[in-house]
């Protein structure tokens, strides 16, 4: 036989398109076109593929060879059709029959000598053969794990060709021991860890409670990113489906070994303030990853010392904050990545850092205070619900032998809030407080007359724009679903208010 | 060029040659050199003209010898096959650049590795 087919599939952002590679062997002068529009990486996979082949002892073919893979029209990229193009070729040229591939996912990128190399994406790319009815694949060794979370494909994997093609030819299974359980490694961080802070606390809360964006304003030291990095043990695990798709995100940017397979812990991701607009909210030329924010989704995205990020990259993030999804348009086409996130900004309240309490220690002048916290956009704040300020853990706190409530505890009291606002919005198109439109706040969702009462006072005042106040309101669903109040009253609010103003309090 | 690989080049045209004749094929021309270049061997079959450029090797040490037969070699290979139509007014003809390729690794058993069609 000299025409082969073998299936794989392509990554086009995190969905998976199941390519046909096709590859024939006619007489003629020995020469090798790939088609297909391949990148530089898969072009390249020709010498690869041809090493690797020689190097196990299997015939590469000195004729006419045409590897095509279908569909044409799209872009296909890297490394990962290295070992279905080798097993292409060996069909092609009779060495190992056709039936023993057909049906199957074939994926992997070669060494020279023969090892199969994980590839990214190997989670998405069986979720699609998944959905396509293929439930059977050859993935590179180092995936396993990933491969074995797709559920219903049969995976078998393989560290180098030659265990491949015996297993091809008699049936024989490599011996790998047995497959070790993807744990959920026992989370360090707990939020007893941090001393005092009630204030912070109550916001991390709240914001936990009704998906409330978050700024934390505090002088160097005081814990503002302790505070941040453990929110995620404070939400809700994710769900089954949730941590699936969280765990594709991560196979397609490729930083798996960061967090556990599957893990139901919400992603945690802090990119630097030096980050790019790109690296936060995603791009490439050939394969589009992922950014920052979409490695967040299902979980926090935190960006500490806020001000000092290049104009343009918050600002950035105000579409998937938006829409929850970033749409990354090429020529090669739009991708989408899932970017639901609990953005937690962090700030010194100046430049120097030291402008807090009777602010003596601080140097810089006023201006420079006046304009350090404008550098965040107005747009972007307008999103922030809660302004929260992170003073100083007084000696009291630092002396008390007293831990703070667990993450456990008050992960509790989050999950139980949730529950109840979900109860409330079953039938609305969203469930937290924070995505309550402005419109229904002041129809269906209302506040208590002495709640709206106290807001309206203070609009009269002048101490609260329009936008704010829809804030407020939303904040005190949130509070009072944690107090178990079934309607807002002035408590609430006027908590909501306390946690809104963080800023101007300054 | 040693005299060695002269010998080698000419033991594989000869075989070449009586393998055509033993397919029916008539060897019109052998080593047609111009100023641009040498076509090995020049025969017809059955009305068509083949232009047939041999390379022989003693070992498979440095790959297959076809492999040596880039695209440009073959598009010249084209061009003088051109040119001997043209010298010889057989303007029309049907024609057809093949390859072969002799493997002298067993030197008793030579083995003859035929392309037609290469273009």
């Amino acid at each position: 036989m000299s025409l082969a087919r073998i299936k794989s599939v392509a990554l086009f952002g995190i969905r998976g398109v199941i390519v046909d590679i096709e590859v024939d062997i006619s007489d003629g002068l020995p020469g090798y076109s790939l088609l297909g529009l391949p990148d530089t990486a898969l072009q390249e996979s020709r010498e690869r593929v041809r090493s690797a082949l020689l190097n196990t002892g299997a015939p590469w073919p000195n004729k006419r060879t045409t590897v095509s893979l279908s569909p044409a029209w799209l872009h296909k990229s890297g490394s990962g059709f290295d070992l279905p193009i080798a097993l292409g070729l060996l069909v092609a040229q009779g060495v190992i029959p056709q039936g023993r591939l057909d049906g199957q996912i074939v994926m992997g990128e070669l060494a020279l000598d023969g090892a199969i190399r994980s590839v990214r994406g190997v989670l998405p790319a069986l979720l699609a053969a998944q959905e396509e009815g293929i439930l059977s694949a050859v993935v590179p060794f180092a995936n396993r794990l990933e491969a074995l979370s797709v559920g219903r494909v049969n995976s078998i994997a393989f560290a180098d060709l030659s265990q491949l093609l015996t297993y091809i030819h008699d049936g024989l299974l490599p011996d790998y021991g047995e497959a070790p359980q993807s744990q959920e490694g026992a989370n360090l961080l707990d939020l007893s860890e941090v001393a005092g802070q009630r204030g912070a606390r109550d916001a991390l809360e709240v914001s936990a409670i009704g998906g409330h964006h978050l700024l934390l304003i505090g002088p160097p030291g005081t814990g503002k990113t302790m505070l941040a990095e453990r929110i995620p043990t404070i939400l809700p695990p994710l769900t089954q489906s949730a941590a699936l798709e969280v765990a594709a995100v991560h196979s397609v940017a490729d930083r798996g070994v960061e967090r556990p397979l599957l893990s139901r812990l919400p992603p945690f991701v802090a990119p630097h303030h030096t980050t790019t607009a790109t690296a936060m909210i995603g791009g490439g030329a050939h394969a589009i990853k992922p950014g920052a924010c979409s490695l967040a989704h299902g979980g926090v995205l935190f960006i500490d010392e806020a001000p000092e990020c290049s104009p343009g990259v918050l600002d950035a993030l105000r579409q998937p904050l938006e829409s929850a999804i970033v749409s990354i348009s090429r020529v090669t086409g739009t991708v989408h990545f899932p970017a639901n996130f609990l953005l937690v900004l962090a700030a010194n309240p100046c430049p120097c850092g030291r402008f807090t309490g009777k602010g003596r220690g601080c140097t810089c002048s006023s201006v420079q205070i006046r304009r350090y916290l404008q550098r965040l956009s107005g747009p972007l704040l307008d999103r922030i619900d809660i302004r929260s300020f992170v003073e100083a853990p007084s000696r009291l706190d630092l002396a008390s032998n007293e831990p703070g409530e667990s993450s456990e505890v008050v992960r509790t009291r989050v999950i139980s809030a949730r529950r109840i606002a979900e109860e409330r919005f079953k039938n609305e198109a969203w469930s937290l407080n924070s995505k309550i439109p402005a419109s229904q706040l002041r129809e269906r969702y209302r506040v208590r007359k002495d709640g709206s009462a106290f807001l309206h006072a203070e609009l009269d005042h002048e101490r609260l724009s329009a936008r704010g106040y829809h804030k407020v309101l939303r904040l005190a669903w949130s509070i009072a679903d944690r107090n178990g109040t079934t309607t807002p009253g002035l408590t609430e609010v006027e908590a909501a208010y306390q946690l809104r103003r963080g800023i101007d309090a300054a | 060029m040693g005299r060695k690989e002269q010998v080698l080049g000419a033991t594989g045209e000869a075989l070449v040659s009586s393998y055509l004749e033993s397919i029916g094929a008539k060897v019109i021309e052998r080593n047609w050199r111009i100023k641009r270049g040498e076509i090995d061997l020049i025969a017809r079959h059955n009305g068509t003209l083949l232009f047939i450029e041999v390379k022989s090797r003693s070992s498979d040490k440095f790959g297959h010898p076809l492999e040596a037969i880039g695209k440009d070699k073959a598009l010249r290979l084209q061009r003088l096959a051109l040119a001997w139509i043209a010298t010889h007014d057989h303007w029309g003809a049907n024609y057809r650049i093949d390859c072969a390729a002799v493997d002298f690794s067993d030197r008793l058993n030579p083995v003859i590795d035929y392309r037609a069609g290469v273009l």
